[in-house]
């Protein structure tokens, strides 16, 4: 046994491993996209495994509430690039291998050249945006992709791209759906990406050795508040391919940003919801759930978006501004409001919610 | 006949509850036009749907005591 393996002596002793195992390791190539809730456990386990060459791309920097659940990071790292601090306690962590951060946003424009030397991608961003571009380079390369995405209590974990009758991302949700809110709003217990994380760490070892049963073709569910797991098949969907870019080409004229954004003809910016305050005519909605902060100090109705539906009933002005944290529930409860009242009402939605509205505000005092 | 509906991520803030049991229902097309019609939030969302664990790709026939699964996509990370 090489000397170099005396740090993989307790998973060389695994049915199954072994040096041609470890070796496989060494030679593998996995890139990383996103180093935060799951990327984090990601990366630290795969580097504490051995997988020779680790690439890492974020363009994020380490702030107070990534803390809780992005583990890699300590206090002292607030405010510095995550791909720099993530590189730094990895090769602490492991200096047998080669760590290559990439502090840059993923793009269409940059994705191919970042993707191309990988054997192995794993998907663990935290926008819809990313996760098509994703699947889709990783499709026109032909690069396995390891799934993974949480919502608030629940985790998914697949595999896709992968042996014969691969099947890819689009095959289970074929074009982006803009009313399903990301974790930023959510919130998200930090132990779950934990979970889900250091699931896709499994099985991307499992690939890279060839034991055990990956999750190919197959999504699985976990729910961290009843410890429920389920394993669903994933089959090809002919309309699959129609969405995806025929070659890298047709992946450089994408638009991801514009094609994953939300309908916004609701979308109202601060100044006119400035005008639209003092209007009698106007009805502002709270749609956050109750005791969500800040309170605020102008006349509303708070109806959450969980109850808007049962509370329509209550909406009888002519206009409704519906507002939340950042803009994204109010975008779902416009389109709600526009099912229900059709065109009898003016449905709008303050842009960026009541965080940029006071950002704003307070750019114009300052 | 009935079935089984679970349901899952943020769909079970809108049908307020995370199973389902709905009787007499011919196949998956009808059954997400009488949920919409209940929940009209849910019309607004794409999800994946999958009979007794596999993920359909077309209008499902239902069978008695199926378990339907109501999947939507994840953005977190």
């Amino acid at each position: 046994m090489s000397e170099n393996f005396e740090r993989y002596q307790r998973q060389l002793l695994l049915k199954g491993f072994g040096e041609t195992g470890q070796q496989k390791l060494q030679d593998a190539k996995v890139l990383v996209i996103g180093a935060g809730g799951l990327g984090c456990p990601a990366l630290q386990y795969l580097t504490a495994a051995g997988v020779g060459t680790i690439g890492i791309v974020d363009d994020d920097i380490v702030s107070l509430d990534n803390l809780h659940r992005q583990i890699l990071y300590t206090t002292n790292d607030i405010g510095s690039a995550k791909v720099v601090m993530a590189a730094f306690a990895l090769e602490q962590l492991n200096f047998d291998i080669d760590i290559i951060p990439y502090n840059t946003r993923l793009t269409n424009q940059n994705a191919i050249e970042i993707i191309t030397p990988y054997d192995i991608v794993i998907d663990g961003t935290d926008n819809f945006a990313t996760r098509y571009l994703v699947n889709d380079a990783c499709v026109v390369l032909n690069k396995v992709l390891v799934y993974g995405a949480i919502s608030q209590f629940e985790g998914q974990v697949a595999i896709f791209n992968y042996g014969t009758n691969a099947t890819n991302y689009r095959d289970l949700f074929p074009t982006p759906d803009n009313t399903i809110l990301n974790c930023e709003e959510l919130g998200v217990l930090g132990v779950l990406p934990g979970i889900i994380g250091s699931m896709m760490a499994n099985e991307t070892i499992k690939l890279i050795t060839g034991i055990g049963q990956p999750l190919v073709n197959t999504l699985l569910t976990f729910n961290a508040l009843t410890n429920q797991s389920h394993q669903f098949t994933i089959s090809p969907r002919e309309e699959t391919a129609k969405f995806i870019p025929a070659n890298e080409q047709a992946f450089s004229e994408m638009n991801y940003e514009l094609f994953c954004s939300a309908n916004n003809s609701f979308d109202i910016d601060a100044n006119r919801f400035d005008e639209l305050l003092n209007d009698t005519n106007v009805a502002i909605v709270d749609v956050r759930e109750v005791g969500e902060l800040p309170l605020l100090d102008f006349k509303n109705v708070p109806v959450p978006l969980s109850q808007l539906t049962q509370s329509v009933y209550k909406l009888n002005k002519d206009t409704i501004v519906l507002v939340c944290q950042t803009g994204k529930r109010s975008t779902q409860a416009a389109q709600i409001l526009l099912n229900h009242f059709g065109t009898t009402k003016k449905i709008h939605s303050l842009q960026g919610g009541i965080v940029n509205w006071k950002k704003q505000h307070a750019e114009n005092v300052g | 006949m009935q079935v089984n509906i679970s349901i899952f991520g943020p769909l079970t803030d809108i049908i307020t509850k995370d199973n389902l049991v709905i009787n007499d229902i011919n196949d998956t097309n009808t059954l997400t036009e009488q949920l919409n019609k209940t929940y009209p939030a849910l019309a607004t969302i794409k999800y994946a749907i999958a009979v007794n664990k596999n993920i359909i790709t077309n209008n499902t026939i239902l069978n008695d005591n199926d378990t339907v699964a109501l999947m939507p996509p994840f953005s977190g990370g």
